[in-house]
């Protein structure tokens, strides 16, 4: 392990790996220093702020920029590598004071830090970075308000090395936000040199450039085809294993296994569950790291009288086949979510006190106003077939043998965000859910509180509207947090107006490629890579 | 002339492939404003991509961009539409027309073959052969192919796309790799994208066999039991002169124009096709644009489909002027 990476550390300093030229043939020689990886999906764009930037585009923001904290990395269970919630680190910013009142951050800047083009990163570079992701709008804007940053006067930059934020209120959401991939840092002398009185944020240049100051830098992306990262040799971290890694772009899953099993591409990302399972018997190896914070749930919506019946909404709960949906559905692979006791702790995700019991389903049902069952359409996105059908399916079938009959209804994948979050009009549907910030109180904040976005049910419940506003800002260590969380998730299964089912995993199969750390953004971090050595 | 005849179908094209689209499922605002997205980003999104306006304006902004050759650009790619379809054209047409050489090579000579010799074995394994090939769905075969020749035998490079990670594009000049990569006098990556295109080529032309090889046995069918033939063989030529000559010659025109059908409906079939092996070509990047409503990018393709499709005619026309001078389109 150490024999590598610190190898390469060596001969990179000593200038015996210099950037590989791009040639039409790579030389033979350094094939062993680049890395080559396969997805599924696009990338469109390489700025995470721009409007429109896809979820696979965030790993660019990961990869080729900084933020000013990061999240340190852990070792599982299993040996593999995962990021560290719990665990702070300083990237550019050197260290942080946080004010009495907690409304004060004061940063200050490493130093000797460089952007890729030389020029030394600056709090200035901060606060233009930071003005640009509060003022674009959209998914960047959102993301930075759930950490309290709104507008650009919360930010200033006395000097080189100072960086403040003002904060409206204290929140313990603040610093971790910060180490997300949204608040990137970017070169602005670069970046207001390449914008214009349209485009005062350089959204252009950003789009098709990176200007940062991270471990890699973008040196080829073809839209649909590939994008390929070279190793910034001047980086502040440790450097990454390899000088280069190609990522191309598969749509056929089937083509990407066999991409894999042949050994001609070393890390085949975001697998499907099946293979996932296929390819651990076969011997590959393969990560699935449950993701933090996200489940697939069953959505009962209460705009729709039969779900407003506690009764009935109980009965579906008992009547779901939780372990067959697994293993047809997910392969086994994630974490169930069924059959607790009690509430255990303030652990979110965490199983429901439901279980399949289909006399306890028609009980239920006998007790409501719908003892003779109704019809209701179960709805899914024909872009999530993979999962959805199965369990829909599933599900289906266990109704009709209470009296429910319920019957498939499949969305196309452009109506289906409109129909489930944005105007939430499916009675019965499935979900799935993860935030970025690891608190159940965040994750209640999306998905149980009366309109917000991820809360395709129309739950409301005044107790969890109180509960999750007291405890979104407080710090887990206040003696008040706990009991309030447990409340929370209490009051939930109890009201059960998302079904959970089970918490879902990111699938990773490698065939020599060593240092792959999960995330919870679901992208590949290019950083910690590198090829093993036979 | 034929090409003055061409510009109503161009027109009509802009217009119905601007009403279509507006008419697909889903809404492009919320889709592109992202996962996170409240209300009140999405009607920003909205603005930004000028969907609030009522559709008689969008419909002029579109023309009005047209006409200065911009065709808009693509959310789901995040490139311009004319960037993207530069790009993907050439990988979809070479892959296509080699696949339709492919193709008339074995078609051309097994439909004479069988025609020569109607009921005999030979025609009913040229039967067989077609019916196979186009029966298979294509990402059947392309999934089949790959599992023999590159799984198993490991004779074909890895299925991704137009080159393997190792190599890098030629200079772009006409956006063919096996042209491009000839004109840079540079025979390694021509070889590599020869390798490349072999399997996905083979897949297609499996699929476009079958119309060619029965057209020709049909036609030359009918040719060889035409009147001239007869005379030909009863002046006493020899065979190969009557079968080339003249049945050959007077079946082609049928044949050339199955290619033109063929060849459309080969570009539809191309998607499986690039699906599988990642190829880059814009049948994929139509469907993923439909899925993701990309009104910018699906009329795009749909408006450079037409203006190939007319050209194409053109080329056929012109190709039967060639074939059979009786055929005079200038003289109308």
């Amino acid at each position: 392990m150490i024999s590598r990476r610190s190898v390469l550390k060596a001969g990179a300093a000593a200038g015996l790996a210099s950037a590989l030229p791009f040639a039409s043939i790579l030389p033979a020689s350094a094939a062993g220093d680049v890395l080559v990886g396969v997805h599924g999906e696009t990338i469109n764009s390489l700025d995470i702020h721009r409007t429109g930037t896809n979820r696979p585009s965030y790993q660019v923001a990961v990869n080729c920029y900084d933020r000013l904290v990061k999240f340190g990395i852990k070792e599982m269970d299993d040996g593999s590598l995962s990021y560290d919630y719990s665990v702070i680190e300083p990237d550019l910013a050197e260290s942080w004071d946080v004010s009495e009142d907690g409304k004060t951050i004061t940063f200050t800047m490493k130093d000797g830090v460089k952007f890729q083009d030389g020029s030394p990163v600056t709090a200035q570079d901060v606060k233009w970075s930071f003005d640009r992701a509060v003022t674009v709008g959209g998914f960047p804007s959102s993301q930075m308000k759930a950490g309290g940053f709104e507008r650009p006067e919360q930010f200033s930059a006395p000097d080189d090395k100072t960086f403040v934020i003002t904060l409206d209120r204290a929140s313990k959401l603040a610093i971790p936000d910060l180490a997300v991939p949204v608040p990137f840092i970017l070169n602005s002398k670069v970046a207001k040199a390449n914008a214009t009185a349209d485009d005062p944020w350089a959204l252009e240049y950003v789009h098709k450039n990176t200007i940062g100051s991270g471990a890699f830098s973008v040196s080829r992306w073809d839209p649909g085809q590939q994008i390929v990262y070279d190793r910034n040799d001047e980086w502040h971290g440790d450097l990454p294993g390899v000088q280069r890694v190609i990522l191309r772009e598969v749509p056929s899953p089937a083509t990407r296994r066999a991409l894999i099993e042949r050994g001609d591409v070393q890390l085949s990302f975001n697998i499907p569950n099946k293979d996932a399972k296929e390819l651990a018997e076969a011997g590959l190896e393969v990560y699935s790291t449950p993701v933090e914070n996200s489940i697939n749930v069953v959505g009962l919506n209460y705009n729709f009288d039969p779900f407003k019946d506690p009764d009935v909404r109980k009965a579906v709960a008992y009547a779901i086949p939780y372990e067959e949906i697994f293993q047809t559905a997910a392969y086994g692979r994630g974490v169930p979510m069924w059959g607790s006791d009690k509430v255990e702790g303030t652990a979110w995700p965490q199983p429901s006190p439901y279980y399949t019991d289909l006399d306890k389903a028609k009980e239920h049902l006998a007790k409501s106003g719908y003892a003779d069952g109704f019809d209701v359409p179960f709805s899914i996105d024909l872009n999530q077939l993979d999962w959805m059908e199965p369990t829909a399916l599933l599900i289906i079938e266990n109704l009709k043998k209470i009296g429910i009959n319920a019957t498939l209804e499949k969305i196309p994948g452009a109506n289906w965000r409109t129909a489930s979050l944005v105007e939430k009009r499916l009675p019965l549907h499935l979900e799935g859910f993860g935030g970025w910030l690891n608190y159940p109180d965040y994750y209640f904040f999306w998905a149980y509180q009366d309109g917000k976005l991820f809360n395709s049910s129309n739950y409301s419940n005044p107790e969890i509207e109180t509960l999750v506003s007291e405890t979104l800002h407080l710090p887990v260590d206040d003696p008040e947090w706990a009991p309030k969380i447990e409340r929370m998730i209490e009051v939930a299964f109890e009201d059960i107006p998302r079904i959970p089912l089970w918490q879902t995993a990111l699938n990773v199969a490698s065939n020599g490629a060593d240092g792959y750390a999960y995330w919870f953004h679901r992208q590949l971090d290019a950083r910690t890579l590198s090829v093993e050595k036979d | 002339m034929r090409i003055l005849q061409a510009v109503p179908v161009v027109i009509g094209v802009v217009i119905i492939s601007f009403v279509l689209t507006r008419a697909l499922p889903g809404d492009p605002a919320v889709y592109f404003a992202g996962a996170v997205a409240d209300e009140e980003s999405i009607e920003q999104v909205r603005k930004d991509m000028g969907l609030d306006q009522p559709l008689p304006m969008q419909f002029l902004y579109y023309v009005g961009d047209l006409a200065v050759g911009d065709l808009g650009r693509s959310h789901s790619t995040g490139q311009s539409v004319a960037e993207d379809l530069a790009q993907r054209l050439p990988a979809s047409l070479e892959l296509t027309l080699v696949a339709l050489l492919l193709s008339c090579l074995v078609a051309v000579p097994l439909g004479v073959l069988a025609a020569t010799r109607p009921g005999s074995w030979v025609d009913h394994a040229c039967r067989v052969l077609v019916t196979t090939g186009v029966s298979m769905p294509t990402f059947f075969t392309g999934i089949l192919l790959i599992y023999i020749f590159y799984y198993l035998l490991g004779w074909a490079p890895s299925p991704l796309g137009r080159l393997d990670f190792m190599y890098f594009e030629p200079p772009k000049v006409t956006g063919f790799y096996l042209i491009d990569s000839l004109i840079a006098g540079d025979p390694e990556t021509f070889f590599a994208a020869l390798k490349q295109l072999a399997l996905p080529a083979i897949t297609l032309a499996l699929f476009t066999m079958a119309p060619i090889a029965r057209m020709t046995r049909a036609a030359m069918l009918s040719a060889l039991s035409s009147d001239f033939i007869r005379t030909a063989r009863a002046a006493g030529l020899n065979r190969s002169t009557v079968l080339y000559r003249y049945a050959l010659r007077n079946a082609l025109l049928p044949v050339i124009t199955t290619l033109g059908m063929v060849f459309s409906f080969t570009l539809g079939a191309n998607v499986l096709v690039e699906k599988v092996f990642a190829w880059p070509g814009i049948g994929s990047y139509a469907v993923e644009a439909l899925v993701a409503s990309d009104y910018a990018a699906v009329q795009g393709f749909v408006l450079a489909m037409a203006l190939l499709f007319v050209a194409l005619n053109l080329v056929i026309d012109i190709l039967y002027t060639a074939i059979d001078p009786r055929i005079g389109f200038g003289d109308q």
